[in-house]
């Protein structure tokens, strides 16, 4: 199992052909208090860099980007329910939604653990 | 991180110290939040929050003409307004549009006025243009200004100021505070019991040290002061008010005094009178969202064909009804009530419904009302 990271700060954790994709801590901390999240539907398909998911915090309402391609297996509905999941256990409880990666070598482009820290620290 | 290139307030340094985070707002640096925009949210409807609202432009309207010179300006009525009495007013233009919204006391010999910090330097141009020779405006730029509201205020600050606890709503009076002077009003924007308090910015952070200092009262952001007064129904300027804005169709006619809706006299008097008699064509709502999903300022109020008929001014989450809600301008055929508005927000249609505002009730501390 490999976690990677986004520029625009969602985490993608992977395992064979899935990959389970969130928001980072980091971008829960921008965003304040999260009272809503749209999430796409089992069968989507996603692409990378297109928005695949809204969060709404109490202040705004942002996009979240599909890291990478593939076909959307499963929202998480336990999120949907509770948006503030997303504050309170963004790696965890708070994931978004699973996906069957169509192209894995787009994972390539991706930060690892590290890169991302030091790509916080220079934000 | 760079600083926000925006000017400081005296007690900007005081809020970095316990963790605010700072955003640019009316051309100054200001605390968004502290701990979270939630929790601050309740901790001022459960107990009482500490507002800096330094910003805002403290005015001195004084003279021998200083009245009949706001009355040119104002609708409100200043001949029956008592010695440190507040009334909720608005600056008009001449077609009747919306300036400012302000607060004026009588205060002695003068008037203190307080206008919206991102209006300030163009509402001081407009008075001052109009004012008679008799009528002298000043502009107290080394006054600051904190808020402490929630149902907790009067406890901490009657205990560090002796007798503002006395005071009514929409009055205010001179009391020590924190070892000097302060002019302390019960009035305020969250919807719930508190006070405003003008003090000199040289001694802002002593009184906010002290008055942050009782278990009661905790640092709040504009933030929570955003959410709070959109629960309470209260207007923003240059968001739910502009100058394309009348009092009518903006629902406050109740600022356009009794006497002066007979005498006129003041910027703005024939369209207002039109609009208070034949009524507005569209007028300000609050609304009740279905679902769970924020509709925010910007997003338009559709008709049945799609058409763009209104727009939502303000929206957001109500941290106390959890659930979104909205200030929208409407078509006065849809604003009644029960009314069902539908609205477009990034290509989605969200359903909605006309609720009376505000959303949460008031608990202003009225002299003479049941405890």
């Amino acid at each position: 199992m490999t976690v990677y990271y986004t520029k625009e700060h969602e985490w993608v954790r992977v395992e064979g052909d899935q990959a389970t994709v969130g928001i980072t801590d980091f971008a829960q901390g921008q965003l304040g208090d999260i009272v809503f999240v749209d999430l796409p539907r089992a069968g989507r398909q996603v692409t990378t860099g297109a928005e695949a998911a809204v969060v709404e915090s109490v202040k705004a309402a942002s996009d979240v980007y599909a890291p990478v391609s593939g076909e959307v297996t499963e929202a998480n509905s336990a999120l949907a329910d509770d948006p503030a999941l997303a504050n309170t256990d963004p790696e965890g409880e708070g994931w978004f939604f699973r996906l069957r990666l169509s192209d894995p070598s787009e994972l390539d482009g991706l930060m690892d653990a590290d890169s991302y820290k030091s790509f916080c620290d220079s934000q | 991180m760079s600083e926000p290139a925006d000017r400081r307030l005296p007690l900007h340094d005081w809020h970095v110290a316990r963790g605010a985070r700072m955003v640019p707002f009316a051309g100054y640096a200001m605390p968004i939040q502290y701990e979270g925009i939630l929790a601050e949210h309740r901790w001022t409807r459960g107990s009482a929050g500490l507002f800096d609202v330094s910003h805002m432009g403290q005015l001195i309207v004084a003279g021998p003409e200083a009245e009949a010179g706001l009355d040119a300006l104002l609708p409100a009525d200043l001949r029956i307004l008592k010695d440190g009495r507040l009334r909720y007013s608005l600056l008009l233009a001449e077609d009747g549009g919306i300036l400012d919204d302000l607060m004026v006391t009588r205060r002695d010999d003068h008037f203190y006025v307080v206008v919206n910090g991102a209006t300030k330097d163009a509402d001081i141009a407009h008075m001052e243009e109009r004012l008679p020779r008799g009528a002298v405006l000043d502009h107290m730029k080394e006054q600051a200004l904190l808020a402490l509201q929630g149902p907790k205020a009067v406890d901490a600050l009657s205990r560090l100021a002796p007798g503002v606890e006395a005071l009514g709503f929409m009055s205010g009076g001179a009391y020590e505070l924190a070892g000097g002077p302060a002019w302390i009003s019960r009035s305020g924007y969250t919807g719930e019991d508190g006070f405003e308090i003008s003090v000199p910015g040289s001694r802002v952070a002593a009184v906010a040290e002290a008055l942050a200092g009782e278990p009661e009262v905790k640092p709040i952001g504009l933030g929570a002061r955003d959410s709070l007064r959109l629960e309470a129904g209260l207007p923003l300027y240059g968001h739910d008010l502009d100058p394309e804005t009348t009092p009518v169709e903006a629902d406050l006619a109740f600022a356009i005094s009794k006497r002066r809706r007979g005498e006129g006299g003041f910027a703005g008097w024939h369209r207002i009178m039109a609009e208070l008699e034949g009524g507005p064509i569209r007028r300000r709502v609050g609304l009740a969202v279905e679902g769970r999903q924020p509709v925010r300022e910007g997003a338009a109020v559709v008709d049945a064909d799609g058409d763009e008929v209104g727009k939502v001014t303000s929206g957001g989450f109500s941290p106390v009804l959890e659930a979104p809600i909205a200030m929208a301008y409407v078509p006065a055929a849809s604003a009644a009530p029960g009314s069902a508005v539908r609205l477009v927000q990034r290509g989605k249609i969200f359903e909605a419904k006309v609720v009376p505002m505000p959303f949460v009730p008031h608990k202003y501390h009225r002299k003479g009302a049941a405890v």
